[in-house]
């Protein structure tokens, strides 16, 4: 079994669903983000995902637009993303790490030998937001053949019978985009989510992610029931930021970001 | 005037106008690589595309348009002066800069906007650089009553005020944009994040040739009125067609209109533009072909100015609509084909040209096309006096007068 379906079974067994808290790789230097993400786990993140900067994160709000250009200034690159992942495995070799970005960096590395090299750095799923299933071949192949899973994304706009065209051959978990719009802006109520998590069920049998708008405790501890998994992100981000001086990290930032993903955790937990 | 072929009619077998394939492919590039949120939208976008294409009515109706609204078809125009001047091959100019708002961008935008009608949307998001699609837009909007949201880099928004100014009499809401450079490519960030929160009422009608299937040949086949009509221009004034044909590019599309009526005709040789800015290897270029790599951005497979890490790189150009680290997909399929070529022009010989052309014919162009201008100027004296060029005239220069003066140290 792979990371993510252990962890996933497990929390099953314990009858809760997941907090995936995010992080931008490099934000706002190696060593922060690498101390960060070391120390999630033990704050409460079942799985982790670590955002790889990009210069036109189209997707993205200015939470995370901003967290990219300050990865970027600090010199990140997919290279240092994996090598980040790798010194993580070191001491943790439990907790799903996905890596998530846009399609050219992974372009400009070779799909083939990024998939090999995460795979071998610890990586185990990655989402890639600008490659939909019609573009999906460009990574498929490597990817599985690496064992890694390539995170499947839907959306409010995804219809039913899209739906099952996309998660056919899904693997890992799927993510559900649950507003229309870019990260960290508006918010799905419980009540769209109650409606739309059925819709997405009857397509796979994979633990379903909600992420995008998830911010306050009571958010993730909605969307982990309703779902099978919270991401967090530009909250996260948000409390980061506001640690920062003059973009640099303070003694605050790493507790900070902490605080919050407790507080996060314990609500999923409750 | 006629439109035996149609830019709407099916493409032919074993032609190299038969692009893209169902994947949204030329060659390896273009495709659809967007969020899936916009997926559907794209399909659908497609599937009203091609309805819009069998429908007589929507042709009629285009037509229509483009004859009393935009002013078609735009005048061939022989360039006698600037010929003498040059002293070697005929050159014509392809008066686009005549259309209404001052550019071939209506050409596309009227194209698009009955599509969206048909498809019921209320709202419209566009990107703009020079600020002339974004015009363009905005006429439009007004003209069927939409509402009408650009974006526009905050450079461009400064280096383009008459163009933000017209944006606002015209009703539209300009959004400047601060990320990155505040330039094109940032704009089309913007307007992608706009349409994406959006996605049920409003249609984003992107200016060029780029994007994610099916915007590369629907922009392309409202485009391609510019070069089918010079065909017929020509035949009646030559009798044969052009030696060459030349245009800026920036997104490509004033070039892809033009060029792709052509593609099959191997006889005329076709010619884009890039901007060099203060030159190809000056690092502060436009030029994606020349110094560029095949990369994905904003929707599509295509040559992208970007680091060895696939971080996208920012483009230069004084001119405002070539400042775009990206080209159309089927540029970077007709370079690597070797149908069509590409070479750079830099900001100082566009400054050069876009004064001689005003000097010797009358004609205050686009900066934009004073770089196809400065090529021309390059080629036609190496080339014999029965012998032709066509120089798309994409937009008139009347936006670029501020930028130009500043350049010459003038103050106005």
């Amino acid at each position: 079994m792979s990371r993510i379906q252990t962890r996933f079974a497990a929390l099953k067994k314990e009858g809760r669903g997941a907090l995936i808290p995010y992080l931008q790789a490099c934000d706002p230097d190696y060593d922060t983000s690498l101390e960060l993400l070391r120390a999630m786990p033990a704050a409460g993140a079942d799985l982790i995902e670590i955002g790889v900067p990009f210069s036109d994160p189209s997707a993205d709000g200015p939470t995370i637009q901003a967290a990219a250009l300050r990865g970027l200034k600090a010199g990140a690159t997919l290279g240092r993303v994996l090598e980040m992942v790798r010194v993580f495995r070191e001491t943790d070799n439990e907790t799903p790490i996905v890596l998530m970005g846009y399609l050219n960096p992974i372009d400009s590395y070779g799909p083939a030998e990024f998939c090999f090299d995460a795979a071998q750095a610890g990586v185990d799923g990655i989402i890639v937001v600008d490659m939909p299933t019609e573009e999906a071949d460009l990574l498929d192949a490597h990817a599985r053949e690496a064992g890694l899973d390539i995170i499947s994304l839907v959306a409010p706009t995804t219809s039913n019978s899209r739906l099952f065209h996309v998660l056919r051959e899904a693997s890992g978990f799927v993510y559900y985009v649950s507003i229309t719009g870019i990260t960290g802006t508006n918010s799905a109520s419980a009540a769209d989510l109650e409606k739309a998590l059925p819709r997405i069920r009857e397509a796979t049998s994979l633990p379903v992610a909600i992420g995008f708008g998830i911010s306050t405790p009571a958010q993730a501890r909605a969307a982990s029931r309703i779902g099978d998994a919270a991401v967090v992100a530009s909250a996260l981000i948000k409390t980061m930021a506001a640690t920062l001086d003059n973009g640099q990290a303070t003694e605050r930032t790493v507790p900070a970001v902490l605080k919050q993903l407790e507080g996060l955790a314990a609500a999923v937990r409750a | 005037m006629t439109n035996t072929s149609s830019p709407l009619s099916p493409p032919l077998a074993n032609s190299l106008r038969s692009g893209p394939d169902d994947r949204g492919r030329f060659g390896i590039f273009g495709g659809r690589f967007v969020a899936e949120t916009l997926m559907p939208l794209l399909l659908e976008l497609d599937e009203a595309y091609r309805a819009a294409q069998a429908d007589p009515e929507f042709r009629r109706e285009l037509d229509y348009y483009l004859k009393d609204y935009v002013g078609r078809p735009s005048p061939l125009w022989f360039a006698r002066h600037l010929t003498e001047e040059l002293g070697g091959a005929k050159v014509y100019f392809k008066r686009e800069e005549l259309n209404h708002t001052g550019s071939h961008k209506l050409n596309n935008v009227m194209g698009q906007i009955l599509v969206a009608r048909r498809m019921g949307k209320t709202r419209i998001v566009a990107e703009t650089g020079a600020g002339q699609h974004g015009v363009a837009t905005a006429t439009v909007c007004a003209l069927f009553g939409l509402k009408c949201t650009i974006y526009m880099g905050a450079t461009d928004v400064e280096r383009q005020k008459p163009n933000v100014f017209r944006m606002h009499l015209l009703g539209a809401e300009v959004k400047p944009v601060t990320a990155g450079a505040g330039t094109l490519k940032d704009a089309m960030n913007e307007a992608m994040r706009d349409w994406v929160a959006n996605v049920a009422d409003t249609y984003f009608l992107v200016g060029t040739v780029a994007g994610p299937h099916p915007y590369p040949e629907m922009v392309r086949d409202f485009q391609s009125v510019i070069g089918v009509e010079v065909k017929e221009q020509i035949m009646q004034a030559e009798g044969r067609l052009p030696d060459v044909i030349v245009a800026a590019i920036g997104g490509g599309s004033n070039a892809m209109g033009i060029f792709h009526p052509f593609l099959d005709d191997a006889s005329v040789k076709l010619i884009g533009v890039e901007a060099a800015g203060h030159g190809l290897d000056s690092g502060k270029t436009a030029a994606s072909i020349s110094r560029g790599r095949p990369g994905v951005l904003h929707g599509n497979r295509t040559y992208l100015l970007q680091d060895r890490h696939g971080q996208i790189e920012e483009a230069h150009s004084i001119s405002a609509g070539l400042d775009y680290p990206g080209i159309g997909p089927e540029h970077s399929w007709l370079n690597d084909i070797g149908r069509a070529e590409y070479v750079g022009v830099t900001d100082e010989e566009a400054l050069e040209a876009f004064q001689v052309c005003t000097r010797t014919e009358g004609i205050i162009p686009a900066l934009e096309c004073a770089h196809g201008l400065a090529h021309v100027m390059k080629i036609a004296p190496t080339m014999a006096k029965d012998q032709i060029i066509v120089l798309n005239v994409s937009g008139r220069g009347d936006k670029d007068i501020f930028t130009v003066a500043h350049h010459l140290g003038v103050k106005l």
